[in-house]
């Protein structure tokens, strides 16, 4: 497993949100499967507790999560779906928008775009 | 839940400038603070004052609302480990362990044997002959164990190898987990120590300069960078805390956050340790 490295542009616990929220979308964690503890992560991770709560409770907000009184916090039925669902939404910003602007900064057309993408298909 | 109340602490050295002018903050048990800034911006001082090593010119310390100083009692819930080495250099570890129960009557041998074993630090040697980084080591340990609700680190990754320093980050925050003990953590080493932080305390020549939720201490300044020209036009009319020019381009980090960047700009986050250099006065 690999533990998230952490960068400056975004808060900590949107990024540790985000890591939980990969492997929960890859499978590697599954439905009503037990996520780290947040002892287990802020050890690991030499992060503060707090910090890492407010991580998992977002994803408790979003619903991907749920706890189990006493056992700690498992991973919701559809979590993986929801995640997906989220993620395509936000896709065109996250990932199309820069790529367009570092087209347009190399002088390649939206038809080369589609080329290379079809290029992709082929092989 | 116990409260630290630092009110309007000022200290002035014989003949010297002031160490720290009108500082007010609040410490909560329960939370691990970072206390940061420059070397001489008046850390240690604070930390002095506040485990009754040394007197405040003016103002006051209070726990629960009671004055710290001089008050034996309220001083058993406050444990200041330091840089300078004030114990004896012939004692052994174990011997200052022990006559720790003295002034800390809640001291954990058990839990300073424990810490020993996990960095193999022999409790029978005596402090002469512990290394730097052992020493600074002894010291953490004797903190840890104190049974102090509130524990003042500073420098406590003084001499520290890499291994040493990641054990320690650890073990605080096991300590934390399973105690609830507050740590008021002064270090350098930012960017190691930054997620540690649940909020900060920046010092800057004796004045507290941010006071502040790691979180939102993003939002106290942003960097922009690019074409030098384009970079001093869209800085016109804002204050600037560091540029770093390099040939033709511009780096600035600005105060505050940020607004429309016009096109040609990049807007980036800095790291805590980038912040800080820009909030107490660049690389001077």
């Amino acid at each position: 497993m690999k533990y998230p490295s952490f960068n400056d542009t975004e808060p900590l616990f949107i990024q540790i949100a985000q890591w939980l929220e990969d492997r929960i979308v890859t499978g590697q964690i599954q439905a009503d499967e037990q996520i780290p503890s947040t002892t287990e992560l802020s050890q690991v991770l030499k992060i503060n507790p707090a910090t890492v709560r407010k991580g998992v409770n977002l994803l408790v907000e979003k619903g991907l999560v749920y706890k189990k009184r006493g056992m700690g916090m498992y991973v919701a039925e559809h979590a993986t779906e929801h995640v997906r669902d989220d993620r395509r939404v936000k896709f065109y910003d996250d990932y199309i928008a820069p790529l367009l602007a570092e087209a347009q900064r190399l002088g390649l057309s939206r038809a080369d775009l589609i080329e290379m993408l079809k290029g992709d298909d082929a092989q | 839940m116990s409260t630290i109340t630092v009110k309007s602490l000022s200290k002035t050295y014989h003949h010297s400038r002031q160490a720290l002018s009108s500082v007010n903050l609040t410490i909560e048990s329960g939370r691990i603070y970072g206390l940061l800034g420059r070397n001489g911006a008046g850390k240690t001082t604070l930390c002095n004052i506040i485990g009754n090593r040394i007197f405040a010119s003016r103002g006051t310390v209070e726990l629960d609302g009671k004055p710290l100083c001089e008050n034996d009692e309220l001083l058993k819930s406050v444990y200041c480990m330091g840089a300078e080495d004030l114990l004896p250099n012939y004692m052994r570890v174990s011997d200052v362990i022990r006559s720790m129960q003295m002034f800390y009557p809640k001291t954990d041998a058990d839990y300073a044997k424990k810490l020993c074993e996990r960095f193999k630090l022999d409790p029978v040697k005596r402090l002469s002959q512990l290394s730097t980084g052992y020493r600074t080591i002894a010291k953490v340990i004797f903190a840890m164990s104190s049974g102090a609700e509130f524990l003042f680190l500073d420098e406590p990754t003084l001499g520290l190898d890499a291994n040493h320093r990641e054990l320690l980050y650890k073990l605080i925050l096991e300590r934390f987990e399973e105690t609830g003990t507050t740590f008021i953590i002064s270090t350098h080493l930012i960017d190691e120590c930054a997620g540690l932080f649940e909020h900060c305390f920046i010092l800057r020549e004796g004045s507290l300069i941010a006071d502040s939720e790691s979180d939102e201490l993003r939002r106290l300044a942003y960097t922009v960078d690019g074409k030098a020209e384009d970079v001093e036009a869209y800085l016109s009319g804002k204050e600037v805390l560091s540029r770093t020019a390099v040939g033709t381009l511009c780096s600035a980090c600005v105060k505050g956050e940020p607004d429309a960047v016009p096109a040609g700009l990049n807007l980036s986050q800095p790291s805590m340790q980038q912040l800080l250099i820009a909030l107490t006065g660049g690389e001077e």
